[in-house]
């Protein structure tokens, strides 16, 4: 039988020679992330009746979400996990000083191509541009891997989205991202594993490549899974803790949906209030006051997008009625930055650069908003309520388009300014 | 039988549990009186234990905060029926013993009486006088509902091995 890059990794995982679409499998996950909701999951393990984990070599935390704490409640729930892993000796256990959980996923070596990652946060699809199979699931699911090992998983339909096609300057894997959602919409992908391909993948940096597998959440997916390259080689190169075997699709696989799109025609895009398959090009958002600008997340806070708005904000500065904070998505792309000069650039600008993690993406704490703000973001949400007060608004971008935005204080078109 | 709260397509989990409830260890009680808070904020007190949310299509998109799901439960919802579920949401129901029905639900209206029948594979709905069919849920699945919910499940299977 013909399989998908899917079927492979969950036969590889369950032990079986290969599986059918709609077939139940119980696969043993080669890592189980969480982070800081590993302080509840400990909870809810320690109430199945097990001592000690299946696997400590095999669970990963990372603390990202609320870091450092904002409130004593918070600061409990880092302390708890801190406990959890000295008394189950986890071996993988990335602090505060780390970075974004699907950033330092990549950058400690877990992302591993052939892998089956399953992790305790939506967008764990991330590390699908490592060539690894890597699905969101709950909190209760994760208890119960660390106790048995497994976990039930549906064999997923997979979607080819093949894109072909330079793009065009000032347009980013972003904007392709956006594009591709606003077509198929919020449930497009729902419960379907997508393979991404085509020439305009290949070209594609690594890390453009995990704001595709990171935006694939957004289109429904189970998982969003590239092809293993010379890049993926290079970047593992130092990084990947075990040995690996990269995983291709059979000929003939079965698909049960295609779409091909051409990169070369896009513009950039901005995904309105209050959902992320709400997109327009940008024109229709030029001349939208913002109060705010949000660069970083798990979607767009790596190095290469600091640089691009770095670019732009070269010399300028950041409109006095706005205020920009930017959250490099860990520790190692703050330093390379530093390095770089960036950080420099931004705050001569009058940019605040904060410490690597979620900060305001999910409300928590680090720059949420007031009722009537509103916010040019290079998140993955924009729901409402989402970063503070519900009767805020969240609009979605490149890093290009933040930086634009925050000089003239109004969405703008990154192209103007390049 | 319950009363079938209606809402549209597009659920997000920001609106059924609020991001700033997340990372807090809240009791059962507590998350119930959050359910639905920024789409709904009445939701909880029209409640009666036993009513159902029926809504639209990919229900529970979003987040994997499975206090969206846990929240409903908490609030003595019995079954979530929409045309579609976000596939973490539905995961998150059934392993909290919260069943995730899938039909098309255009003629349940808001105020409906209706009932659920998990093992026929049955939604009535008596203020209309219909019923609308589901494929029955795979074995597994009902393994998990029955018990309660997945943890509760693994406990006794883990029992059952000793």
């Amino acid at each position: 039988m013909s399989q998908t890059i899917a079927q492979k990794i969950l036969a590889r995982a369950s032990g079986l020679k290969e599986v059918e679409v709609g077939q139940i499998v119980t696969p043993e996950p080669d890592w189980v992330m969480s982070h800081d909701n590993a302080a509840a999951i400990s909870k809810t393990f320690k109430k199945i009746g097990v001592e000690k984990v299946w696997d400590p070599e095999k669970i990963v935390i990372i603390l990202d979400h609320v870091v450092p704490a904002s409130t004593p409640e918070y600061a409990q729930n880092h302390l708890d996990i801190k406990r959890f892993v000295e008394e189950q000796g986890i071996k993988y256990f990335h602090g505060m000083n780390a970075g974004i959980c699907h950033q330092v996923m990549a950058e400690r070596g877990h992302d591993l191509p052939g892998s089956l990652i399953l992790g305790s946060d939506s967008h764990t699809p991330t590390a699908g541009a490592y060539n690894a199979f890597a699905a969101g699931i709950g909190r209760s699911e994760v208890a119960s891997i660390w106790a048995t090992g497994h976990l039930w998983l549906r064999v997923p339909e997979s979607f080819e989205i093949m894109v072909n096609g330079k793009m065009p300057k000032g347009v980013y894997a972003k904007d392709l991202a956006l594009h591709i959602i606003g077509d198929i919409r919020a449930d497009g992908a729902n419960y379907m594993s997508v393979e991404f391909r085509g020439e305009t993948i290949s070209e594609m940096t690594m890390a453009s490549r995990m704001v595709l597998t990171n935006l694939a959440a957004e289109m429904g997916a189970k998982a969003g899974i590239m092809d293993y390259d010379e890049k993926t080689e290079q970047f593992l190169k130092g990084r990947a803790l075990k040995p690996y075997t990269p995983v291709k699709p059979d000929e003939g696989a079965e698909y049960q949906k295609r779409k091909e799109y051409d990169a070369s025609d896009l513009v950039p895009k901005i995904a309105f209030p209050h959902t992320v398959d709400n997109v327009h090009d940008i024109e229709k958002a030029e001349e939208i006051d913002v109060d705010q600008v949000f660069l970083g997340t798990c979607t767009n806070g790596r190095l290469e997008d600091l640089r691009v708005a770095a670019s732009i904000l070269k010399g300028k500065k950041v409109n006095p009625k706005v205020r920009m904070l930017v959250f490099p998505a860990s520790w190692e792309v703050y330093m390379d930055a530093l390095k770089e000069g960036l950080l420099e650039t931004f705050i001569r600008a009058g940019a605040m650069v904060m410490n690597p993690g979620c900060g305001p993406c999910l409300g928590a704490h680090e720059g949420v908003l007031a009722p009537g703000e509103r916010c040019l973001s290079t998140a993955n949400r924009n729901f409402k309520g989402r970063m503070g007060s519900k009767e805020a608004e969240i609009y979605l971008g490149s890093p290009a388009t933040a930086a634009a935005t925050a000089i003239k204080g109004k969405i703008s078109d990154p192209r103007e300014v390049l | 039988m319950g009363i079938a709260h209606k809402y549209g397509d597009d659920v997000n989990t920001d609106v059924i549990y609020p991001g700033r409830y997340t990372y807090k260890q809240l009791s059962p009680e507590e998350m119930a009186q959050h359910a639905m808070e920024d789409l709904d904020p009445d939701f909880v007190k029209k409640l009666k234990p036993g009513d159902y949310v029926v809504a639209g299509k990919n229900f529970g998109m979003g987040s994997s905060r499975e206090q969206a799901a846990a929240c409903m439960k908490y609030a003595g919802i019995k079954a979530i029926i929409a045309k579609s579920f976000a596939r973490i949401y539905y995961r998150n129901a059934i392993n909290f013993g919260l069943p995730a029905i899938t039909i098309d639900t255009d003629s349940i209206d808001d105020g409906d009486e209706i009932e659920v029948d998990l093992e026929k594979g049955v939604v009535i709905n008596h203020t209309k006088g219909e019923e609308y069919r589901f494929p029955p849920f795979p074995e597994n699945v009902i393994k998990i509902i029955e018990a309660g919910g997945l943890i509760e499940y693994v406990k006794k299977d883990i029992g059952k091995q000793e």
